[in-house]
Formats: C-alpha cells, structure tokens, sequence
C-alpha cells in the first residue's frame, strides 16, 4: 500500500443537478475529503455522502467492475468509479455524469433506459427458428475455441463508457455505439444464432450502425473491460461492405 | 431474404422494407477515394519535389506527364486528364466524407466540448482531419482548376513564377500542412477502420501505425517546406523575366514543336 500519500486532502468537484426538481440549476460543488489508503472512488463517494452530503446521488451495485453501474466522467473520461483508485489521481478530482444517457441526478444516470433501446433496434438475442426452440432438449455442445471467443465479447457489462466517450454518439442521439456493435459481432459468432450478414446488415447497414463510426477509437481506449472493440468494429466494418455491395 | 423467412423468430425481418445498400457503397467509397487521394499525394510530393535535384529533373519529370518522352512532343492535355480525375476524386470524397461533419450548431458544440474534455488522441485527431479537409474544399479547387485550364505552365521556371509572381506561394503554405496532416491521419485511419495490419496485439500495432504516420508527417512536411522554398527562390530570381519558358539546354528542338 502507498503509505506516502495517503494524508492528501482530496477535492472532489462534482457536477451536481437534479432534473426533478423544479428550478434546480446545474453547478460544481467542491468537497473536501482526506484520502485513505486503497480509496477507490465508490469508498470516497460513500463517505461523501455520509459525513458531508445526504443529498449527493450516485449509482453503485457490485463495487467490483461487474455490473456497470458506477460508470461516470473522472476528470472528463468516463470511467468506473469502482475501480478507480485516489492515488492514480492529482487532488483535484472532478466528476460529472455519462453524457448520452438519461440523467437520474447528479452523477447518476439511466444507462439501462439506452441500453434497452439498443437492444431492440439491434435485437440483440438468440435468434432461432421455432422450430428448434425445445427448451427440453439438451442444448448442443458449443466448440471450446469458438465459447471462448463468444465470452470475449460477451464480457461487456454495459456501462455506457464506451458510447459516452464516442464523438458520434454524442453528436448523433441515434448512434448505437461500440456496444451495439460488439453485440452484433457477438451473436454473428453464436452458432445457434441463425440470423445471416444480410441480415445484420438491416440492423447495422446505415449511419446510425457501423457505417456511421468514424473510428475515433475512444470506445476502445476507455472500456474498463479491455474489450477488442477497435477488431470488432472494423471486422464488422468489412463484412457489412462485403454484404451491402454484393 | 427468403431464408430469414422462416429463421428469424418473433420478430419479422422479413416484413421490413430492406436497407439501402448505398451506405455501404458511401462507406467504401469514401475509403477508396481517401486510399487515392491520400497515396496520390505522395506521389505528388516527390514529383514537385524534383526541383531540389535540379531544374532538369523536374523538367524531365513534367515531361514525362505530358508524354514527351513516348510521343516526341508534349502534350499538356494528358496533364488536365489527370487533374480532372483527381478533381472527380476530390468532389466525391468531399461530398461522402461531409456526412461526417457536424451537422447543426448544436453537434458542433457538442463535439467541440467532447474533444475538449476528453483529450483523446484519436478523437482530435478526427477534428484536424475535418478542419484540414474544410479547409482543402477551396484550396484543392483553386489548385485544381488552375491546372485542369493551364496544364502547360507546369515546369522549373513556370512553377517558379506562378509561386513567387503568381503570388500562390501563401496558398501552397496552407495547403502543404492542411494535406499532410489531412492525408496521414485519413490514412491511419484506414488502417484502423478496416483493420489493416492490425496483427496479433491491435494495440501494439495502433501504436506503431501512429508512430509511422507522425513520421511520415514530419517527413513530407520537412520535404514540401524545402521544396516550396526552392520554387520561391527559383521564382525571386526569375521575377523580371516571368513567362520564360525552361528548356534543358541538352534538348533540341523545343518540346512544344513536333520534333523533326
Ligand atoms: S463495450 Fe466496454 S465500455 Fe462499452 S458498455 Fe461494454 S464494457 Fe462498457
Ligand atoms: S470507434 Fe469511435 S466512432 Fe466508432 S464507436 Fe468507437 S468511439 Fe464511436
Ligand atoms: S459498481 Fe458495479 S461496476 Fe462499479
């Protein structure tokens, strides 16, 4: 553990507004807050809220990285707030909301409300003739290599990073983000999933799917998953052309 | 879409009015046109670029475009059906690579805003590309069309003075830096967008495409700086005799006449 720093006076500016209350006024509130040793953000926010501010509002769940709703702007990244540890941070910590989705309050914004869209503009489930759905059969054993692969992209826990940090997704409300398209890539891959390129490309063969990506790349460079979005896209890039052309 | 007829469950794809493919094609378009343009410059650099190796070779090279060295007597006009491709090229990429654009005020405040906060390499490097490109909408065209109308001013001493008397050296400064920046990072982006050389480690390799195009960048600028400085000087020195024509003194007859 650092030991050396962890007497630092930590202020937090945060963004504050509260939609649902009538004549609430966006602004950055400062707090001040001594770091601990092995402070995460959730760890601070919590004693935030505790010992200086009831009011202050933020979404936590798992405080591990595994459900995806602590996701915020840390210094005008976005970011899971669990994960992020004080000391990689200078003292002056600012922190703001998702850009793109709903805002709840403060830094807590409706993710799920987006990610639902998206999900059924892009039907992102199994999809397989009726014919096959025998929910009494025992499901086919699925090649080792090609799950692994399907879990790769399936570790996507739906934090909203990557489409906040995306400029098209920001200028573009209809835009269904890097994690639209790496779900498009993850059930292409499915095997049990019968839907063909002509058919992905309905779903993802315009300027709101692959096609209006510009390969700014911060989907790929700010997922707290690590996900190969930079491959998938591109993948999906070339294979939406090959279908769309021929 | 016969097979998704019955495949797909629930939800009927089938129902729907099918997609356009025309983004397809734009999208593949706009990279093609890009991969052109992009490597074309290159080219261009290095052929304007003769003059540091002397008046002669520029001469030669300019020759060689307009077919002297096949036919025995230049002929201009092959140059204007370059430039008249080129410029079809730079019309359509123009016109494909503007979807992208902000759209509305309110697109560009929020991008301004996003690139600004999030201080992310490629995201401002997207903005170079789009400033350079806005810009190069008049400068290619001024360019273009001076050379579709008058493809045989092109030469050591005819370049020279449309630089310095013509005055275009303030454009060719401008341009120089809006297309290599505009140029290289439209090219790495290739690179990425359709996962070129991507390789085992796609970070590894971003890295290293970065590191090559900053390079090259540097390069074709350090390149075009001493080349538009050999023009002007070229230029300055032939000011009180503009409209003299270059001619090696190895080449007899005078390439404008049919060769005897
Ligand atoms: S792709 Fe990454 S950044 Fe985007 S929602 Fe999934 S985990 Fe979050
Ligand atoms: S590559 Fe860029 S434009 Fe495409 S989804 Fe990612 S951040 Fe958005
Ligand atoms: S609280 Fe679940 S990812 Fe941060």
């Amino acid at each position: 553990m650092a030991e050396t720093n962890n007497h630092r006076k930590l202020r937090f500016h945060i963004l504050r507004y509260n939609p649902a209350q009538p004549g609430d006024e966006p602004r950055i509130q400062t707090y001040e807050l001594e770091e601990a040793p092995g402070m995460t953000l959730f760890i601070a926010l919590t004693e935030l809220r505790e010992k200086l501010d009831p009011s202050l509002q933020f979404d936590f769940v798992c405080r591990a990285g595994i459900c995806g709703s602590c996701g915020m702007m840390i210094n005008g990244r976005p970011s899971l707030a669990c994960r992020t540890v004080t000391k990689d941070l200078e003292a002056d910590i600012s922190l703001a909301p998702l850009p793109v989705f709903e805002l709840i309050g403060d830094l807590s914004v409706n993710t799920g409300k987006w990610m639902r869209g998206m999900s059924e503009t892009l039907e992102t489930w199994v999809h397989m003739p009726e014919t096959q759905r025998d929910l009494k059969r025992i499901e086919e054993a699925m090649d080792p290599a090609l799950a692994e692969e399907i879990y790769e992209l399936d570790r996507c826990i739906e934090c909203g990073c990557c489409v906040s940090s995306c400029g098209t997704a920001r200028m573009r409300e209809d835009f269904v983000g890097a994690v639209g398209l790496n779900k498009i890539a993850r059930f292409r891959l499915d095997p049990r999933d019968k839907r063909t390129d002509a058919d992905f490309y309905e779903l993802v063969g315009d300027d709101n799917g692959v096609f209006g990506c510009m390969s700014l790349l911060a989907c790929h460079d700010v997922c707290p998953k690590n996900l190969p979005l930079q491959t998938q896209i591109a993948f999906l890039r070339r294979k939406m052309v090959t279908t769309g052309i021929s | 879409m016969e097979s998704s007829q019955n495949v797909i469950a629930g939800v009927g794809l089938a129902d729907r009015p099918r997609k356009s493919r025309w983004p397809a094609r734009m999208d593949l378009a706009q990279s093609l046109t890009g991969l052109v343009l992009g490597l074309f410059m290159w080219g261009h650099m290095f052929f304007v670029s003769s003059i540091l190796l002397g008046k002669d070779a520029m001469w030669s090279i300019t020759k060689l475009f307009e077919g002297y060295f096949f036919f025995d007597k230049a002929y201009p006009g092959m140059v204007s059906v370059i430039v008249g491709g080129i410029f079809l090229f730079v019309i359509v990429h123009a016109f494909l690579a503007m979807r992208k654009f902000p759209a509305n005020y309110t697109q560009y405040r929020t991008f301004i805003g996003h690139r600004r906060l999030m201080a992310h390499e490629d995201t401002t490097l997207w903005w170079v590309q789009a400033i350079t490109g806005f810009l190069l909408f008049f400068i290619a065209a001024a360019h273009l069309y001076q050379m579709l109308m008058h493809p045989g001013d092109i030469g050591p001493y005819e370049s020279a003075d449309r630089v310095w008397s013509g005055r275009w050296w303030p454009l060719y400064l401008v341009a120089l830096f809006a297309v290599e920046l505009h140029g290289g990072i439209g090219l790495y982006r290739l690179c990425v967008k359709w996962g070129w050389f991507e390789g085992k480690d796609a970070n590894a390799s971003r890295k290293r495409l970065k590191v090559l195009k900053w390079a090259l960048t540097v390069f074709f600028v350090v390149l075009g700086l001493a080349t538009l400085a050999a023009y002007m000087k070229i230029g300055y020195e032939h000011r009180d005799r503009v409209g003299e024509r270059y001619t090696p003194a190895w080449v007899v007859p005078n390439p404008m006449e049919k060769a005897k």
